[in-house]
Order: structure tokens, then sequence, then C-alpha cells
């Protein structure tokens, strides 16, 4: 040790140990940059929360009778002689074209997603995923667009309809729109499953078809079931493909030849319409703090049962 | 080279080499593995003896890049020549495998597995009842989990995972049991619990087991195989390699001199 110092002497032990460098102030200001970024999505749908709250409240406070709103079918907001705010027929319509989607997108996403995560490998399983996400990415506008001027006159032609606008057409719509999305969530589920479980029970004499059915999908079937609410949230909150492929009239649908009105079409028809602060305007804001509500219950549903999978 | 005796052969090899890509991991491998006995493996990290475990119930082939020539014999049948079905083969082999995997269901699912994958036929609870309880004897599991069959497999310990997934095995009544290191995730109580049973296991099925450690290779094995860049340099009965290893290079390794 002794030797070593005689040697090479070192420098004296540099003890101001409260001394700043520029990296000091380099990562305050990035801490504070981030925060503000992460604050600020906060703030901002907090802000939208308020906004909405407080446009719809004189409606809550006022014209809002808890029983017309919820279980009167009757949407009149412009009658001369009696308006009447019933959402009924609304939710019925938004409900029906999102079940009706349901029965379309699931089948294809989690077959989708099946395919992917437990079939595909290498280039091809790449080359679906980046598909995959760039069908995510198609604007509502255009599939409601496809509604219109394809779907429309297709389903005139094969079931003999008076209006190819109903049910049946958005609830397509809406389903191919929203698989993507569901196909990317459930890929990741089952791709979240330990390999470990696939080389055990291959290695038992497990068929591919086997391994999946019995090992794969009940190991991943929270996730999965995350992938279908969120496909039911986007579904129920999807405005512009709704409104153009749906028909837009106000019906209890008996079949899926009926047309419907969704509830953001909605809003997203009428509020340009109306007069700002008008018992209408106010009430077309209590049913975005509806929307509001049901959309947020869906995707706190989802990230729980997701958030589950990842526990266990 | 070959075995020390002239017993009924479980596996045997004739010039096995396996490519994974363009690295070749194994050369021209002739092994005579006796039935009914316990054959340990022996060697260096990377040597092939998991590469030739892997190659009996051909699970090698989960990867794509994976080219084999030569043959591989099971119970006197080639296991690679064409027409033969993966399942039939993985049903006469089964494996256990480094970490204990049993499936994320309940244990009792875990031991009734590879018997519904194998058998077509509907049994009655009572018979199936009989065929959990039966297979957990043999592993020692059966006093232990008998009132929480229908608890997840994942819960138990390691150890216990581990025997379950060798019982889960039993059922279909396999000729060749293959063991990739199964004490390796173990601690040294639970580590003598598994070596033990496979112990137990002696005679009813021909037991081919990988293992880093010598010791355990030394206490609980008949025949020993010694491996080096994926070849074959001794394989005697384990007492004898042991004591007086032919060659050099066995000696070298069981001394501890490397590897």
């Amino acid at each position: 040790m002794e030797q070593n110092q005689a040697q090479s002497p070192s420098p004296p032990l540099d003890t101001r140990f409260d001394r700043l460098n520029s990296d000091w102030y380099f990562d305050k200001l990035a801490q504070v940059l981030m925060f503000i970024g992460g604050i600020s999505v906060i703030v901002f749908i907090i802000g939208i929360f308020v906004f909405v709250s407080i446009e719809g409240f004189g409606f809550l406070a006022g014209k809002f009778e808890f029983s017309e709103f919820f279980f009167s079918p009757d949407w009149r907001p412009t009658s001369q002689t009696k308006e009447t705010y019933g959402l009924l027929a609304l939710m019925a319509g938004t409900a029906s074209v999102t079940g009706f989607a349901m029965l379309v997108a699931v089948p294809f996403s989690l077959g989708a997603a099946i395919y992917i995560a437990e079939f595909s490998s290498g280039k091809k399983r790449e080359f679906l995923k980046v598909t995959i996400e760039l069908l995510a990415a198609i604007p509502s506008v255009v599939w409601g667009f496809i509604g219109l001027t394809i779907m429309n006159p297709l389903i005139i032609q094969i079931f003999h309809v008076p209006v190819g606008l109903n049910i049946l057409n958005a609830g397509i719509i809406l389903g191919l729109m929203a698989a993507p999305i569901m196909t990317s969530i459930a890929e990741d589920a089952l791709k979240a499953v330990p390999d470990r479980y696939r080389e055990a029970a291959e290695a038992m004499g497990a068929t591919r078809w086997q391994m999946i059915y019995k090992v794969i999908l009940p190991a991943a079937k929270n996730g999965l079931l995350g992938a279908i609410l969120l496909g039911v949230g986007r579904g129920f909150g999807e405005t512009m493909a709704v409104l153009m492929a749906t028909g837009h009239s106000i019906n209890l649908p008996t079949s899926v030849f009926d047309s419907v009105r969704a509830l953001t079409a909605t809003i997203a028809a009428e509020l340009g319409e109306t007069a700002v602060g008008s018992d209408h305007y106010q009430a077309l804001f209590a049913i975005g703090i509806f929307l509001f509500a049901v959309t947020f219950v869906i995707n706190l549903v989802a990230d729980l049962i997701v958030r589950g999978v990842r526990k266990g | 080279m070959g075995g020390t005796s002239t017993r009924a052969l479980a596996i045997a090899t004739q010039k096995l080499n396996l490519w994974y890509g363009t690295f070749q991991a194994l050369f021209d491998i002739d092994l005579n593995i006796g039935q009914g006995i316990i054959t340990s493996m022996i060697g260096p990290s990377g040597c092939g003896k998991s590469t030739f475990l892997r190659s009996v119930n051909r699970i090698n082939e989960r990867l794509g890049y994976v080219r084999i020539t030569g043959s591989v014999d099971v119970m006197g049948e080639d296991i690679y020549q064409q027409g033969v079905e993966l399942v039939q083969v993985r049903k006469q082999v089964g494996m256990v495998f480094q970490r204990p995997n049993p499936l994320p269901i309940s244990i009792r699912d875990n031991v009734l597995f590879s018997h519904r994958l194998h058998t077509s036929d509907k049994c009655s609870k009572a018979r199936l009842d009989e065929i959990v309880e039966d297979a957990l004897q043999q592993v020692l599991l059966w006093d232990v989990v008998k009132d929480k069959l229908q608890h997840k497999a994942t819960s138990l310990s390691l150890e216990q995972q581990q025997k379950l997934c060798i019982a889960r095995l039993l059922p279909v009544k396999p000729a060749v049991l293959l063991m990739d290191e199964p004490c390796s995730a173990l601690d040294p109580k639970g580590t003598e619990a598994v070596e033990e049973l496979i112990w137990e296991l002696r005679g009813k099925y021909s037991i081919l087991i990988v293992t880093h450690n010598m010791a355990q290779a030394r206490r609980a094995s008949d025949e020993c195989v010694f491996m080096l860049m994926g070849k074959v340099i001794e394989h005697t009965d384990t007492g004898d390699m042991f004591v007086t290893p032919r060659n050099q290079e066995t000696a070298d390794y069981i001394e501890g001199r490397y590897g």
C-alpha cells in the first residue's frame, strides 16, 4: 500500500461533496419537463370532464327527469308543443350496433390473434402485425363512407330490404373497425403466456390445437376478456362511422334491418344546430356526461381485468 | 463404447448428428441406453447433453432451424423415420424440464393432462380418481396434495411442482423418461427428495437424466455417459467411471480440472 503511494501519489481527495455540475441541472430540467408532460394529460382530461359537466349541468338541474331521460324512447328536443328528452331509443341504437359489432369482431380478432401469436412466425408474423396496426389507423369517416357507398346497396340487393343503412351495416362496419385493436391486445395477452407452458404441453404430445385450447386460452383468458371489453368501449364511443351507416333514425329496433340512431351520432349531428346554452344544447351535453361515465366504467373494468392477468 | 451389458435397449442412436442452423451441436453419437435402468449424462455446459436429450422426444423441433441426420431408435423403432407421429413418440418418451413447468390449471388436471390427450374414450370419474391417486402415489406426493387437488398447480413449492411434472407423465405409461437437470432449480432438500423419487421409479421406466451435479450422477445412476463438445467420450457403469475412468478427458472433468 505504502509502496503504491510512493510510486504514484494520489491527488488530494476532493471533499466538496455539495458541488453541482451541469448534469445536475439537466437532470432537474428533464424531471420538470417530464412532470409537466405527465400531469398535463390528467389536467386536460379533468378539464374536459369539468367543461362537459358545466355545460350539461343546466339541463340536469332543470328539464331533467330521470324516468324520461332513461326510459322514454322519445327524443324530441325541438318539438313545438312539448320537448321530450328520452334516451331509450338512442341507447338501444348504440347497444344494438355495438352488440352486433362484437358478434363480428370477437371471432375475427381472436382468430387473427391466435394465428399471429401461435401459428405464424418470422417475416409473416411481422408483416401481419404491421398490417393490423395499419388497419387500426384507418379514419372512421372512411369506414362510414364504405358503409354508405358499398355496404348500403349490397345489403339492399342481398336481403331485399328498402334501406341498407341499419344495424347490420353499422354493426359490420364497427366490428371491422374494432377488430384490429382487439387483435393487437389479444395477441399481447397470448404472447404473455410463458413459453414453458407450450413446451410442457407439446412435450406431452399435445397437438397445436390441443395446446391452444387447453392451455394457452385458459391462461390468457383475462387478457382476452380485456381485449373484448376495450372493443366494446371503442364501439360505444364511435361516432362518425355509426352516424353514416346506421341510417340515423330514432327507433326501438326489432330486427337487424331497422335503422337506428346512436347516442354519439346524436350529439355530433345536432350540436351544430342548437343555440349555445339552450335546453337542447345542455341536453346534448348531458348525453355527453352519460357517455363519458359509461366508457369510463368499461375502460376501467377492462383495465382491471388485464391487470389481473399480469398479477396472476 | 456402448453400454456395459447385453440388456435390452431403450434408446439406441446411430451416427446422430444435429445442427442448430449452421452450428453443429452433436457429432456422430452412437449411444445404447439400457432398459429399466437410470443412465446419467454429464459434461460441461454446452457439450450437447441437453440437445441429445431433447432430440429423443423430438421436442427440439419446436425450433424451426434444427436439422438431424442419423437415427434414434426408441424401444427398437426409429423415431425419425418417415410417417412417425410426434404425438405417439411423445407419449412413449416423457420429458421433465430443468425448470418445473406445471400447467396453470389444477393439480388434478395436470396429472390427467397427458392421459386425456392420449385416451380417446371417456373414463368414469372413479377411474380418473384412481389414475390421479396412483400417479401421485408413485411420486410420493399424494399425502401432501390429496386434499387440494383442485388448487392451481403453480401454487405448489418448486419441489412439489417438479414431482407433479413427473407424475403427469406416468398415467400414459411411457417407456422412457427424459430428465433435463430436474433438480437444478431445487434446494438441497428438494433435490434429495426428487432423487429419491427417481430412484423409486428405477426398474419401472428407463430413465435418462442430464445433470451438472457429479455427486448426483454418482449416487443416483446405474450407467454414466460423459460428453464433451458434442461427442460421447465415455459410456460405462457409473461406479467404474468414477473410480477408473478409461479416458483422460473424463478423468480431468470428474476431478474438476475443467467444466
